[in-house]
């Protein structure tokens, strides 16, 4: 691959998450995905997550109020809400960080035994997770943070440094895009700037390659050309046929991708609409009425 | 393929800048006094008083890598201490003694990390508590009195664990080699493979980096920490064996006098007092630079009064110089504050 055309000088050149040429690097990075994807693609199911009926508590609070929701494999669905609305607690909910007290989780159709439940199983459930800056260790390589959690290991779970080293340099150059730009996978994550970050989650995301996406405020820390970016991958999940649950603030960049618009309030959903029918005016004003009131 | 940079040779060998520290005053000190440091004496005794020293280190240096601190194993060492001596004396139980010994350890290490991570107490309160505990068991269990081990060294026991294996070699000092040294080398390798390369020392580190970002990708933060504090107390149990098994004798605060030793090892070493980073052989240096100051100084005709003293300014050296070094956030706030980056930037403008 041509590497001499990117960055010239060598110098750390400020970098987003992708740099050169962005768009055939994305479609290279399709390419291994389909391959390394068999597990999940000819699978029959309707929705790939579905809740019933779901409560957290958090002490006497009440965080999530008899949530039922239902993503379709290939949709994208945009979750808004005002701060506190219980958006965050609903995808660590889906994504095993934290249990609910009472409700149904169905992943492919198929009931999630909650006791059970954790992140290693949602992971191998392939759904993934792009937090907005929570998922990277600051004083960790970046090879670490790649594989943390489902380090490839030998039997006596000793790490094989060399392979998740050269995966991590792969994903690094290939799928993110970072070349010359002084990052190796030997950098630590305090180095890196909000928009490298964000393009390490994102490529860690994109290397395991999930059937549900979930993207919690990825662009929260980003300038206008990385929002760009997120947006295109955004989209790109769905023409590739997988999901994604979209957290978001900014009404408009998820107004712009969503199949349908879900919002929260105070723990519970209290509104479905599909973008098509409401526009981001519309869509803020309703929200603003929401808030006053409640 | 992008051709990845050599990264400097301060990064690549592990805790470089302890391990110069430690050459230079080991040459200050040969220079100094060629009578002690150019003898083979003074090393051997080295051999077989500090394993304790490195065993506890090598346990904390997990501990503070994961962002918490243990207070407790002086008390471990006196309390498995206890089990110890009195399994092995009154009952003369040979190995059920090493066993049992152990095994206290390690509840006691188990009991601090459900504390910690179950109950939710901060580490540094939980085994303060856990401490006083201990040490009062240990002391209420013996009545306040001493075993002497009188002849211990007939024993299987203390031939396998602090034996000297050469005592029929022709050199005097060859005759010295403590065994436990051995032992606590293989301790010292194993654990440095586990921090380094095992999933759990992965674990350990980003749990000292940050417990939400370790929850969010999937690492079980409370069992960890248990087995975390697990670990410190068996290491501790261990080092309570030999360092009872060596002097031969025991009493109810054995281990009350390696507290801020091992504490300031580790932190010499160059493991962060934040988490998220740590080296076990820094930890070794850091030992070895702790055990080397007291015959060093007094070797070079100051009193023994001063050796808390100089250890003190070396600890607490050597903790601002690794804050400043590894916390780039902290470096500019301290050269702000001396209107440094001024300064430098004004000398590059002109070159």
């Amino acid at each position: 691959m041509n590497v001499t055309d990117c960055c010239g000088g060598g110098s750390r050149a400020p970098t987003g998450f992708l740099t050169g040429s962005d768009v055939a690097l994305w479609e290279g990075s399709r390419v291994t995905a389909a391959t390394s994807a068999e597990q999940s693609t000819s699978a029959a199911f309707r929705s790939i997550v579905r809740l019933e009926h779901v409560q957290k508590f958090f002490g006497a609070i009440q965080a999530l109020k008899d949530i039922n929701l239902a993503i379709d494999k290939n949709e994208i669905v945009g979750l808004i809400g005002d701060n506190g609305a219980g958006k965050s607690t609903l995808i660590k909910v889906i994504t095993g960080v934290i249990r609910p007290e009472a409700g149904k989780l169905f992943i492919r159709d198929e009931e999630v035994n909650l006791a059970d439940y954790s992140v290693q199983a949602a992971h191998n459930l392939s759904i993934e997770t792009v937090y907005q800056d929570r998922s990277l260790a600051e004083k960790q390589p970046l090879w670490r943070n790649f594989f943390v959690g489902r380090q490839i290991t030998n039997r006596l779970g000793f790490i094989d440094i060399k392979r998740e080293k050269e995966l991590a340099n792969n994903i690094l150059i290939n799928e993110i895009g970072f070349r010359g730009a002084g990052i190796t996978v030997d950098s630590t994550v305090s180095n890196l700037s909000g928009g490298e970050r964000q393009g390490i989650s994102i490529g860690r995301a994109m290397h395991y390659n999930a059937d549900l996406i979930i993207l919690d405020e990825p662009t929260a820390a980003l300038g206008v050309a990385e929002v760009r970016k997120v947006i295109d991958f955004v989209q790109r999940i769905k023409e590739s046929g997988r999901a994604s649950i979209y957290i978001e603030h900014n009404l408009a960049h998820v107004h712009e991708v969503a199949d349908r618009l879900v919002v929260l309030d105070r723990g519970s959903i209290v509104a479905e609409f599909s973008p098509k029918d409401m526009s981001v005016t519309e869509l803020t004003q309703y929200l603003i009425k929401l808030q006053r009131g409640g | 393929m992008a051709v990845q940079p050599t990264p400097p040779l301060i990064q690549r060998v592990e805790a470089l800048p302890i391990i110069i520290v430690f050459v230079l005053l080991l040459a200050l000190f040969m220079y100094l006094s060629p009578q002690v440091f150019l003898q083979p004496f003074q090393y051997t005794t080295f051999l077989s008083t500090l394993p304790p020293l490195i065993l506890l280190a090598v346990g904390l240096t997990f501990v503070i890598g994961a962002g918490e601190i243990d207070l407790c194993f002086p008390a471990i060492i006196g309390f498995a201490g206890y089990v110890f001596a009195v399994l092995f004396k009154e009952y003369e139980l040979g190995w059920i003694a090493v066993v049992a010994a152990l095994a206290a350890g390690t509840l006691v290490g188990f009991v601090n990390g459900v504390l910690v991570a179950k109950v939710g107490i901060p580490s540094f309160i939980a085994t303060l508590g856990a401490q006083f505990f201990w040490y009062g068991m240990a002391t209420v269990l013996s009545g306040g009195k001493s075993y002497a081990l009188r002849g211990a060294e007939e024993s299987t026991v203390w031939q396998v664990l602090v034996g000297r294996p050469f005592a029929d070699a022709e050199t005097v000092w060859v005759t010295q080699l403590p065994i436990q040294s051995l032992w606590t080398a293989i301790v010292v390798v194993v654990m440095w493979l586990v921090l380094t390369r095992h999933r759990f020392g992965e674990h350990t580190l980003f749990i000292g980096d940050s417990n939400d970002v370790s929850r969010v990708v999937g690492i079980n933060v409370d069992r960890e920490k248990i087995k975390i504090f697990t670990l410190m107390g068996a290491l501790a149990g261990l080092a309570a064996i030999f360092l009872t098994l060596e002097n031969k004798n025991y009493f109810g605060n054995q281990g009350q006098g390696y507290l801020l030793l091992a504490i300031a090892s580790v932190l010499i070493g160059g493991t962060s007092i934040f988490g998220g980073r740590a080296t076990i052989v820094g930890t070794l240096f850091g030992c070895f630079i702790i055990a080397m100051i007291e015959p060093g100084l007094v070797a070079t005709g100051l009193t023994g009064a001063w050796v808390n003293t100089v250890r003190g300014l070396i600890f607490l050296i050597s903790i601002i110089f690794y804050l400043y070094v590894d916390e780039p956030q902290r470096r500019r706030a301290l050269f702000a504050r001396f209107w440094l980056n001024q300064g430098l930037g004004r000398a590059r403008a002109t070159e």
